[in-house]
């Protein structure tokens, strides 16, 4: 590695350093912007007892799920986990500890943990489960729970393109949660579509600077859709 | 006759005003942007990170990189923005968006929501739903007025754990709609045909009647 050149060779690389008992932050919303392939390689590794972070689980076959099989996740911070037969097997006989977590909340914990701000009010959860064991504090009238925010061990992100420094561009609603897992880890590990060479991304358009980012891997993509919904080609007044 | 999921949804579309920035729960909230009506602009906010959705695709337009908060593959309206999931939620939870719609299990005459968790039974996660509630203040629960064994939903208190406390001020459902203040249910209209005192016998939560209750106009 030379200077601010973040590329690495492999995915076995892309991922080295990373332990048992580790925190992982995911980006990713159901299976869109998810890292597909670095967790193919957390899964190929085997590394145990893991603490991820990410809004879902994934399916049974793809995406985070494919860590369920071998008991690799110890507990998963999520705002929602329901499309997963083996995650909820798991966690009804408390082989999987979750911690449901609402998915501002997630975003914000996320957003402070990487810009170094410990824990944040919020209104959101106020008198509910989510509550439980926080400190309240009223401002202004209103009530509100002190959350704190997470740093992850590894943050693994999915962008589109990147320069070889690390600067990152994201498509459409494969953004999500990606950019700010991106600041939240101690090595923030990124695969892209494509990579190319410092100055040819536009640097007004960049959604990630590359200070954020320690290896970076162009992968191949399967891109999984979880609900295929279409309106039929001659009609153009069907609305979603 | 009880309101049918799209008929409750035709009712919500008629709270909907020009310049509307709106997030649509799951279910029958998603509905209402089938009857949008057609002299205004809405804008729907997806917190997935989208702002202006569009129809669903065909499939030659399908993108496994655009989608809704409800994974459905969709489209971008003119006029939309893409941004990430913390910003998503700061327009929410900054009480940027004027309208939220969402679904729910119960609701009580403080205003507090059930729609995320039934112990021992559902545990998918509340998604969105607790930071919607928290960060609106223009917010309608759509839901069956009660279960199909005719247990009431609008309670003195709810019974399931909560999505929000004190947040919710408008329930529409298939009987009728119901505003919430003073720790009181207040009747405001009942669907066609359906009678006040069905309302009555299914509502378990204090309801206050007004002399004129006034059917739907859908």
């Amino acid at each position: 590695m030379a200077g601010f050149d973040k590329v690495v060779a492999s995915y076995e690389e892309a991922m080295a350093g990373l332990t048992d008992g580790m925190t992982v932050i995911a980006g990713g919303f159901g299976l869109c912007g998810i890292p597909e392939n670095l967790i193919a390689e957390i899964k190929r590794k085997n590394t145990k007892d893991l603490t991820v972070v990410s809004n879902n689980c994934g399916v049974d076959d793809f995406g985070l799920g494919v860590l369920l099989p071998e008991r690799q996740i110890k507990k998963i911070i999520a705002s929602y986990v329901g499309e997963n037969a083996e995650f909820e097997r798991q966690m009804m006989n408390g082989e999987l500890e979750v911690e449901l977590t609402p998915q501002g909340t997630l975003a914000e914990k996320m957003r402070a943990g990487g810009a170094g701000i410990p824990a944040f009010y919020t209104a959101t959860g106020y008198g509910t489960p989510v509550a439980e064991g926080k400190e309240e504090r009223e401002f202004n009238g209103r009530k509100y729970i002190l959350e704190p925010s997470i740093v992850g061990d590894f943050a693994i992100v999915k962008a589109w393109k990147a320069d070889r420094y690390g600067n990152l561009v994201f498509r459409k609603t494969a953004r999500n949660f990606n950019p700010l897992a991106a600041t939240a880890g101690k090595i923030t590990v990124v695969e892209v579509e494509e990579i190319v060479e410092p100055g040819e991304l536009d640097p007004d358009q960049i959604h990630t600077p590359g200070i954020y980012v320690n290896r970076l891997i162009q992968g191949r993509f399967e891109k999984r859709i979880e609900q295929r919904t279409t309106r039929p080609s001659s009609s153009a007044t069907a609305s979603a | 006759m009880a309101l049918s999921r799209e008929q409750i949804a035709q009712r919500v579309a008629q709270e909907l005003k020009d310049g509307y920035y709106v997030n649509l729960g799951i279910g029958i909230p998603t509905l209402v942007a089938n009857y949008v009506p057609t002299d205004i602009e809405v804008m729907l906010q997806s917190e997935n990170g989208l702002l202006g959705m569009g129809q669903f695709p065909t499939e030659e337009e399908i993108d496994a990189d655009l989608i809704n908060a409800g994974k459905q593959t969709v489209t971008m309206a003119k006029g939309a923005s893409i941004f990430d999931s913390a910003e998503s939620f700061a327009m929410i939870r900054g009480g940027h968006v004027d309208l939220t719609v969402l679904g729910a299990f119960e609701v009580d005459v403080n205003g507090n929501i059930a729609s995320y968790m039934i112990p021992g039974k559902l545990i998918k996660g509340m998604g969105g739903a607790m930071d919607l509630v928290a960060g609106a203040d223009n917010i309608i629960v759509t839901m069956t007025h009660a279960s199909k064994h005719g247990v009431s939903k609008l309670l003195s208190n709810c019974s399931l754990p909560l999505t929000g406390k004190g947040c919710i001020k408008k329930v529409l459902t298939d009987l009728a709609y119901i505003e919430i203040k003073d720790g009181q249910f207040h009747l405001v209209e009942r669907a066609p045909g359906v009678t006040i005192e069905e309302i009555i016998k299914l509502t378990e939560g204090e309801l206050i009647i007004p002399e004129n209750v006034p059917e739907m106009s859908l």
